[in-house]
């Protein structure tokens, strides 16, 4: 079986005691929250911190506060109790990301802030060690300091093997919540020894495999945000092989504001797993001032999903992951417009049998 | 020999928990990981990074000063090669010289822990010179150096094979039509929930205890005395139950070899457990499969002859490779008359984990290219598919042209079960759905073997075997070499004994695959051990029962002939009050006679094929399936659904029902993961940078298959038509069934949306490319020219023919002498 390399471990009882550890610790210390992300990636030695600094413990990461007509969500959350949270019920395309994660025992243990800071993923990567020792390991390499990797001299590679004359890493922003938290304009809290500060969650990702969060290692996201909802309506709609276990492949988080007649006031959509970040596609404000017509729904997903430019890291062809960019669009798109899910196709049923709209 | 269909039965038939069901459900089964022995030492392989290399030189020496290691060993420790098959013993537990695929083990750390052992591997140096990396079929056939193996029938060919059954280029020239196209199946793995595990331990008295996740027990324990050179009788194999096995336990493995040596250096038991990633390069999976099928028929759909070659991909060793290449023309000839048949298959070598024998061994992928191609010609002559297969089926009681002997055969009964079932006459071409996807129905059938005729290595003997001991407390005990995989073994093996001797199945005390107590049986693997170890099991218990009857009807004062064992009471049949109880009569038995016990046989009937290579296809009896099944599809993106399979099974007859409907269900199930998503698929970096050929998703997260969203409402037939040479009329229910749903769905795609999909899997990328194209098909376009051995021209029974070929001087089988390939080894000293 695939064990574990060795590590210390560290359970603080307060987010204060656990951002001092890390401050302490500096970047060889990682964050443990449900580890369905983290342990998997030790086991493969993706990932070697030496010292774990666990959440288990820590109170004050676990609650839903109403303020108002927004919510703040507990970073320690389970995705399991989001997606069955009722306050979280105005926010459809949360719940349904929540919901789409994974299995029902990955979602009992999974967090709210480990699915926001879930490692890049990539078919050149998320492999044994030695697998990546059989392609010479890749440009993405595992961070950890003096983790077991680095202990025994491994080498580690310098080449991206989706784009090889590429000076970057590709690898894919996986994480089905983000998609659907900055289509709803979530804003998170990020805590360290030096205070806190909260940032559009749109803002703590960076366009690069690697170096994928604009979080410093000492700092703990704390709180997720979510503003006013009324007027909104959201989608979730996220393409895998199957219903369970997989990761996105394509992911298309829509919210749109409408007004009493039908006209959209604000719209907005974001694609998750097709790039290194959830990338905001601003043809969606081509839709305000118009209504959901089949010419203008399909006009924006034509231009939407230009934004959309997988490479051949994930499982599917590209080619084809491009080209049901634009359907996911169009169809998640007249879902929100009140077009009965049942008569748009397998996609649409998909989502919806996630969480009714 | 089988037990007559007429007589009453009392547990054959009802469906019943199976009796390893309470220990399965309740977490008790003790798989081989689950085995723990005081001072175990664990060990872990180290594996190529190459996928083709000579080796230079290894330096252990790091590795063997780490903590907790205890033995290091490489491939100058276990210098003998094996292999499954006597012609291909081309396996080294560790790689000698040569490594041959990422994956291949290079050396092992024994270490007091898994992690510790883990760690060493690191420290191990070897060093490669790289060879030129061969990827695929096409590339070993360009490719003639350097050789992946020195022996093989040319370059990087390990097998070729042709057959001419009558001349079929005349049969051809004058048929009406003649279809020809081009499929391709890509390979896939067997997935089974349990990975490989292994446990090894010398007992006190010296001898060797090897435990492992294995279905053919037997030849695990051949193989372990070649490679290890020690006696037979020094070493015991225990076969754990599996956590499923599919084909893919059914070698011999490195893994087994080097954990049974570290024990016997170490004097120490010593585990291993295989990571998932490992499974997947132990393998012995579907072969890819590219095939050319030439069909010449009449304008009224009748078949004259058929021509069909086939290039399999064999990966790095031989494996079961021989036989699955049989296997890819063998069975073509069972299910509809084809009066004239070539055959002409070829299998390379590449540098990729060895193919062997899946769940349908060699048959899935030449039987999706036979039923997508009637599909084609019945929809070109404007005849109903379902019609087309029912004009012309086999006969029972028949030699077909390469001479296989068809026995019963319920295919017709299976077609009209699902036609009714599914609607397909009202329905096919027709279904309209409001939900934006288009519908469609889809027919194919196919037949399986109920057990190899021929053993893998050559001999007389029975190929299995049963042997039963009772005693005065009535308790009866049944030994056997089968092997319990999850198919039901064991529950068949009680079935048989309680249904003759009339005590619950649940009565009867099951001890199998274990090679110091049990007979001998080949293993779980062709579908064989209900029809053989069943029959062995019959003749056993009736040999009890003739045992016992005597000494009750002696002491009842009532003729033998009139007894009846049921309900755990031997009773006169025409007094039912005048009788014993089953232990009194045991009683009474060992009183008469002694200590009591029995056994019991079973060899399949000869073979009407006579000529080489005619030993890979006869069977006691083929079953039969068919089925339909609907799909609907998405135009706008190619994503496919499978609304609901019918599927119709010849079983002969169901032994236990409930078990009999789990295997048709589960051959479904995963007959639709290759059809939809599995793929042994491979990544080949740019060579200009790398020489790399990797698994492309060795995990069972990436490498796809169903999960239970996916899996649709399944509606099974069972068609009951006893077959004499089954135990009580039954066939093989294990692997058949999976075989028509790969086509079925191709032509309900096809009924759907007007596409031909000739490569398997089938993904909505290939929906939309050929949605794309001209010919509105997605699939090969050409067979690669190549040179064939001059065929064995075999004359079809109703030419005249006997069997043998007219250019073969036919060999006579006799058994391996002491020494020789396939025969035992010569028994060295015992040293003591
Ligand atoms: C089989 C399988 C399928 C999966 N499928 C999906 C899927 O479909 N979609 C999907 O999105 N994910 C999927 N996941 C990934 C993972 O399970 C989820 O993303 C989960 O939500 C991660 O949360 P966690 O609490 O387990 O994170 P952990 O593994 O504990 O942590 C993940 C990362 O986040 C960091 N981290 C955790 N909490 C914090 C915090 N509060 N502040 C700062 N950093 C933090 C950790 O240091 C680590 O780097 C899958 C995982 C598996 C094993």
């Amino acid at each position: 079986m695939m064990r574990c390399p060795p590590f210390s471990y560290r359970a603080p009882t307060t987010v204060d005691e656990a951002v001092r550890i890390l401050a302490g610790e500096g970047p060889r210390a990682m964050l443990l929250a449900g580890g369905t992300d983290l342990v998997p990636n030790m086991k493969r030695r993706q990932q070697t911190p030496p010292v774990l600094v666990s959440l288990r413990r820590v109170a004050g990461l676990r609650e839903v506060t109403a303020d108002g007509a927004s919510v703040t969500v507990g970073a320690g959350l389970t995705l399991a109790q989001l997606a069955a949270h009722p306050l979280l019920r105005p926010w459809t395309a949360f719940g349904r990301a929540a919901d789409s994660v994974a299995t029902p025992h990955i979602r009992n243990a999974g967090t709210l802030g480990g699915n926001l800071c879930l490692d890049t993923r990539c078919n050149y990567y998320d492999q044994n060690y030695e697998w990546r020792k059989a392609i010479d390991f890749c440009m993405k390499r595992g961070e950890g300091g003096d983790g077991w990797a680095m202990r025994n001299d491994a080498p580690q590679g310098s080449v991206c093997w989706v784009a090889p004359g590429s000076k970057r890493c590709w690898a894919v922003s996986s994480t089905d919540s983000a998609p659907a938290l900055i289509a709803l304009g979530a804003e998170v809290t990020l805590c360290s020894t030096a205070g806190k500060r909260t940032i559009p969650l749109a803002d703590l990702y960076r366009d690069d495999g690697i170096d994928y969060l604009a979080k410093r290692p000492d700092e703990l996201l704390s709180e997720v945000r979510l503003g006013d909802p009324s007027g909104w309506r959201s989608t979730y709609w996220k393409l895998r092989r199957r219903e369970a276990f997989d990761f996105p492949v394509l992911s298309v988080a829509a919210a749109v504001k409408l007004a009493s007649d039908g006209t959209v006031l604000d719209a907005r959509l974001v694609f998750g797993a097709v790039a290194s970040h959830p990338v905001v596609a601003l043809a969606a404000q081509k839709l305000v001032g118009a209504r959901l017509t089949d010419e203008a729904i399909d006009a924006v997903a034509a231009e939407a999903s230009k934004h959309a430019k997988p490479l051949d890291n994930t499982d599917f062809s590209l080619g084809w992951r491009k080209r049901v960019a634009k359907a996911y669009v169009a169809g998640a798109l007249r879902e929100l417009r009140g077009d009965d899910p049942s008569l748009l196709g397998p996609h649409a049923r998909r989502a919806a049998a996630l969480r009714p709209f | 020999m089988a037990e007559g269909s007429d007589r009453k039965l009392n547990v054959v038939g009802v469906p019943r928990r199976r009796v390893d069901g309470r220990a399965k459900v309740t977490g008790q089964t003790r798989f081989a990981d689950d085995l723990t022995l005081p001072r175990m030492l664990h060990c872990k392989m180290l594996r190529s990074r190459l996928p083709h290399a000579r080796i230079r030189g290894i330096d252990t020496a790091r590795a063997a000063a780490a903590p907790g290691v205890r033995l290091v060993l490489t491939g100058a420790d276990t210098p003998i090669p094996y292999g499954i098959l006597p012609v291909s013993q081309d396996e080294h537990a560790l790689c000698l010289d040569r490594v041959r695929f990422v994956g291949d083990p290079v050396a092992a750390v024994i270490a007091d822990s898994e992690e510790q052992a883990l760690a060493a591997l690191d420290l191990i140096a070897v060093d490669y010179e790289p060879l030129t990396t061969i990827a695929d079929s096409e590339q070993a056939l360009a490719t003639p150096e350097p050789r992946i193996h020195e022996y093989g029938d040319e370059a990087n060919v390990h097998k070729k094979v042709a057959f001419d059954f009558g001349d079929v280029d005349e049969a051809l020239a004058g048929a009406d039509r003649v279809f020809e196209d081009v499929f391709f199946y890509e390979g896939n793995t067997h997935l089974p929930i349990e990975q490989h595990a292994t446990l090894a331990a010398i007992d006190p008295d010296g001898k060797l205890t090897v435990w492992s996740a294995t279905q053919t027990p037997h030849y695990l324990h051949r193989a372990l005395t070649k490679a290890l050179a020690l006696p037979a009788a020094h070493i015991r194999v225990i076969a754990t139950p599996n956590g499923g096995g599919f084909g893919g336990k059914s070698d011999p493995f490195n893994h087994e070899i080097v954990v049974a040596k570290a024990a016997l250096v170490t004097g120490r038991p010593v585990k291993i457990c295989l990571t998932r990633e490992e499974v997947f390069y132990c393998h012995r999976g579907r072969h890819p499969v590219l095939m050319k099928f030439r069909t010449g028929v009449k304008n009224d759909g009748s078949i004259v002859a058929v021509h069909l070659d086939t290039l399999l991909d064999g990966g790095a060793y031989g494996s079961y490779g021989v036989a699955s290449t049989f296997y890819t023309g063998q069975l073509q000839t069972v299910t509809y008359k084809i009066p004239r048949y070539r055959f002409r298959g070829c299998r390379t070598f590449t540098n990729k984990p060895p193919c062997g024998p899946k769940r349908g061994h060699g048959t899935p992928q030449p039987r999706f290219g036979q039923e997508v191609q009637l599909d084609k010609i019945a929809v070109a002559l404007g005849i109903d598919p379902a019609q087309l297969r029912l004009q012309q089926l086999v006969e029972p009681a028949s030699l077909t042209a390469n001479y296989m002997r068809v026995n019963t055969i319920g295919l017709g009964e299976c077609i009209h079960q699902v036609v009714a079932g599914s609607g397909w006459k009202e329905r096919r071409g027709k279904i309209v759905s409001n939900d934006g996807m288009a519908r469609g129905l889809g027919l194919a059938c196919s037949a399986y073997l109920s057990g190899a005729g021929l053993p893998i290595y050559w001999n007389d003997l029975p190929q299995s075997g049963v042997q039963l001991k009772l005693d005065r407390s009535g308790g009866v005990t049944a030994f056997c070499g089968a092997t319990e995989i999850g198919q039901g073994s064991d529950d068949v093996l009680a079935l048989c004994v309680a249904e003759i001797l009339g005590v619950p199945p649940f009565d009867i005390r099951i001890i199998t695959g274990d090679t110091d107590l049990t007979p001998v049986d080949l293993g779980s693997y062709s579908s064989r051990v209900t029809l053989m170890m069943g029959n062995a099991a019959i003749e056993a218990a009736t040999r009890a029962r003739d045992l016992i009857a005597p000494a009750v009807a002696k002491k009842l004062g009532v003729p033998a002939g009139r007894l009846v064992f049921a309900e755990a009471r031997v009773f006169d049949s025409e007094d039912p009050e005048r009788g014993m109880t089953w232990q009194d009569a045991v009683i009474h038995g060992e009183a008469m006679h002694g200590t009591l016990g029995t056994t019991g046989s079973y060899k399949p009937p000869m073979s009407a094929a006579k000529y080489k290579g005619g030993g890979v296809g006869p069977t006691p009896t083929y079953s039969y399936s068919a089925s339909v099944i609907e799909v609907a599809v998405d135009r706008a993106t190619g994503w496919i659904e499978v609304v609901k399979v019918w599927i119709a099974h010849d079983i002969g007859r169901a032994l236990n029902p409930v078990l009999t409907r789990g295997q048709v269900e589960g051959g479904v199930y995963m007959a639709l993961g290759e059809a939809l998503m599995e793929e042994s698929a491979f990544r080949r970096l740019p060579p200009k940078l790398s020489g790399a050929l990797v698994h492309k998703m060795p995990s069972m997260l990436e490498y796809k298959s169903p999960t239970t969203f996916e899996m649709p409402p399944v509606e099974t037939f069972l068609v009951e038509q006893p077959d004499p040479r089954g135990p009580f009329g039954a066939k093989e229910v294990g692997q058949g069934p999976l075989l028509p749903v790969m086509p079925a769905l191709a032509n309900a795609v096809f009924d759907a949306i007007g596409v031909r999909i000739d490569e398997i899997p089938i993904t909505p990328e290939k929906i939309i490319r050929a949605l794309a194209a001209k010919d509105r098909r997605y699939g090969p376009s050409k067979f690669p020219e190549m040179t064939w051995p001059e065929a064995l021209k075999v004359a079809p029974p109703w030419e005249g023919g006997d069997g043998t070929a007219s250019n073969d001087k036919p060999k006579k089988p006799r058994m391996a002498r002491p020494g020789e390939e396939g025969g035992p080894p010569i028994r060295p000293e015992v040293r003591r």
